[in-house]
């Protein structure tokens, strides 16, 4: 026994266990097979409860409520059937706020994949201070999200820094969040900025991965650089592009303060995306019956993005881990 | 060996680096900066990099116009004891579903995994009205339950069982000859191994806490109960306008010192979010 936790202060200090105390082994009814059972149940009961109560159940009870007329503030709670998924389908707003939500998705995910990989093969590079480097990229990433755009909020003023600096360099910037497009763009390159140092460090690992005798051999055979990034580096980190690709996907479908902090989904619905319009039908217009059949598309839509990016992966991920 | 690239191409990469740092630096530094320029400065253009008169009066204004200490140590106990509990639960079922062997692993493990597909923004809702029947809308409970035991945490179980996965299982069969039960061998033997695991949950289990805003709005609505990213929004004037100076300032307070953490322990933090459960 010393010589076991002798083995294992190797490398972490093993602290006095309260309650561990060796049981003598049992024989008969109580099997180590009947204590496993028990033992591993009891190890789940919290996540397990947990997840039946505040995932599950609520999953459940959204598709109830998006079957009734409810409207918290008259007190109205009546069984409709369909009547909202009805409404969905006539809701003048609703096409709008699906082509926001796909073109800021998209627009995010594009952007962050290209530049956290961008980002990446420059800090792999042999050079001094790339540590320094990666932590400056990094930082945004710990820093409260809110007061991160605050801060955006205030540099893209009409005064503010952002076009201060392009006046600087003789160019007359817009009011960025008064205009439609220049809004969409600003959300999408605060959200960028603010959290691409995630998959930038993801793919740092994954390039470190890659052996270096790849190289060395496409070098001998004269590939040129990029050819050796295209034909090299993409296959062997793609497992790393599709998990980053369906965590920025799933993360983009979820933006929410940065939205309601920077634009409130103005000017008019340019910046309102599915999470935003839910919120505001759910909590400001206390319409919780179509709020909830909002909140089944956005479902749905996210176990589709999920379900068939899984699927590519067959197709485009050159090895599975 | 050190370096391959010839200069130019060096020279080139640094440039590149450097412009592109700029919207990364550039806006928490000139937050903290500013956050301590008088109002007339803060729109000032070039921006001044360091402040010249130095001035408190935007930090004692955040603390006049809001309980401002009182929602710092709100954030400040919900996000610790959402991470302890996040840590305890996720350890628990992550090593169960990695090392023990009980009937109906599997079926529990994809409804746990369930969670993974379901944003809480889908259930927002319905866990609005689940709180409010029980009375418990404008108190914390919601901001503390719900990331401890609901979505979050299942994603905390999944990367917590990737890793316990990994580990070699000779040890803890050694211990369990030597006759250590379930929960010893996983307090003694299994619970220190899995220290880089631990500390990446807990990072992003802090963060995710410290930045929760949607449910905050939802479920809070007493100042005093307030969070820190909900409290930084109400800092306006009389015409809904935003108070700059104030806002910045109390912005700078609740970055800073997520920031002097990560400064200091950087590499624990990056390279444990890169190499643990999170690489897939």
């Amino acid at each position: 026994m010393p010589v076991l936790t002798d083995d294992v202060a190797g490398r972490a200090d093993p602290r006095p266990a309260p309650g561990g105390t060796t049981a003598p082994r049992r024989r008969g009814w109580w099997t180590s097979r009947r204590r496993d059972q028990v033992a591993g149940l009891l190890f789940v009961t919290p996540q397990l409860v947990g997840t039946l109560l505040f995932v599950l159940l609520p999953l459940g009870l959204v598709v109830w409520y998006s079957l009734h007329e409810w409207n918290v503030l008259a007190d109205t709670f009546d069984f409709v059937g369909t009547d909202n998924y009805r409404e969905l389908v006539d809701d003048p707003k609703l096409p709008g706020v699906l082509r926001t939500t796909l073109f800021f998705s998209v627009g995010l995910v594009v952007f962050n994949l290209a530049l956290a990989l961008l980002l990446a093969v420059l800090l792999n590079q042999r050079l001094r201070g790339t540590v320094v480097f990666r932590t400056l990229f990094f930082s945004p990433v710990v820093v409260s999200l809110v007061a991160w755009t605050i801060v955006w909020g205030f540099l893209l003023q009409d005064n503010g820094g952002v076009n201060g600096v392009a006046g600087a360099v003789g160019l007359d910037g817009p009011n960025w969040l008064r205009g439609e497009w220049t809004a969409l763009l600003s959300v999408i390159v605060v959200q960028v900025v603010k959290n691409v140092g995630l998959n930038m460090v993801l793919f740092l690992a994954a390039l470190q991965g890659v052996p270096a005798e790849l190289y060395e051999a496409a070098r001998v055979e004269g590939a040129s650089r990029w050819t050796q990034f295209r034909r090299i580096t993409v296959p062997l980190i793609s497992p790393t592009i599709l998990l980053t690709s369906i965590i920025t996907v799933v993360g983009a479908l979820q933006v929410f303060a940065q939205i309601a902090v920077l634009t409130q989904g103005g000017p008019g619905t340019s910046t309102t995306v599915l999470v935003y319009y839910l919120y505001q039908q759910a909590f400001q217009f206390h319409q919780f019956g179509y709020g909830s059949t909002l909140s089944v598309l956005l479902f749905l839509i996210v176990l589709t993005l999920t379900i068939v990016q899984w699927r590519m992966r067959r197709k485009w991920v050159f090895h599975e881990q | 060996m050190n370096n391959r690239l010839p200069l130019r191409a060096r020279v080139a990469i640094y440039g590149l680096i450097c412009l592109l740092a700029v919207p990364f630096v550039f806006p928490t530094w000139w937050m903290i900066t500013s956050s301590f320029k008088p109002v007339g400065d803060i729109f000032a253009f070039p921006p001044s990099l360091i402040p010249t008169d130095l001035s408190f009066s935007a930090y004692r204004q955040v603390f006049e116009l809001q309980p401002f200490a009182r929602q710092y140590l709100n954030s400040a106990y919900i996000a610790a004891v959402v991470t302890v509990g996040t840590l305890a639960v996720s350890s628990l079922a992550g090593y169960a579903f990695a090392r023990i062997r009980f009937r109906g692993q599997h079926a529990l493990f994809l409804l746990v995994l369930v969670g993974l597909l379901i944003p809480s923004e889908v259930t927002i809702v319905p866990l609005f009205q689940m709180f409010n029947s029980v009375d418990l809308i404008d108190t914390h409970w919601p901001l503390i339950l719900v990331p401890m035991l609901g979505a979050p945490s299942v994603l905390a179980t999944f990367i917590m069982r990737q890793f316990f996965i990994t580990l070699p299982t000779e040890l803890e069969e050694a211990a369990r000859v030597d006759g250590l039960g379930r929960l010893a061998t996983f307090w003694r033997i299994a619970l220190p191994l899995a220290r880089p695991a631990l500390g990446a949950v807990a990072i992003f289990t802090f963060l995710h806490s410290w930045n929760l805003y949607l449910e905050p709005i939802v479920f809070l609505s007493t100042p005093e109960k307030f969070t820190l990213p909900q409290a930084l929004t109400q800092f306006v004037d009389a015409y809904g306008g935003p108070m700059w100076d104030v806002q910045l300032s109390a912005a700078s307070m609740t970055a800073l010192p997520v920031l002097v953490v990560f400064v200091i322990a950087q590499r624990q933090f990056i390279e444990g979010l890169a190499h643990t459960g999170l690489k897939g």
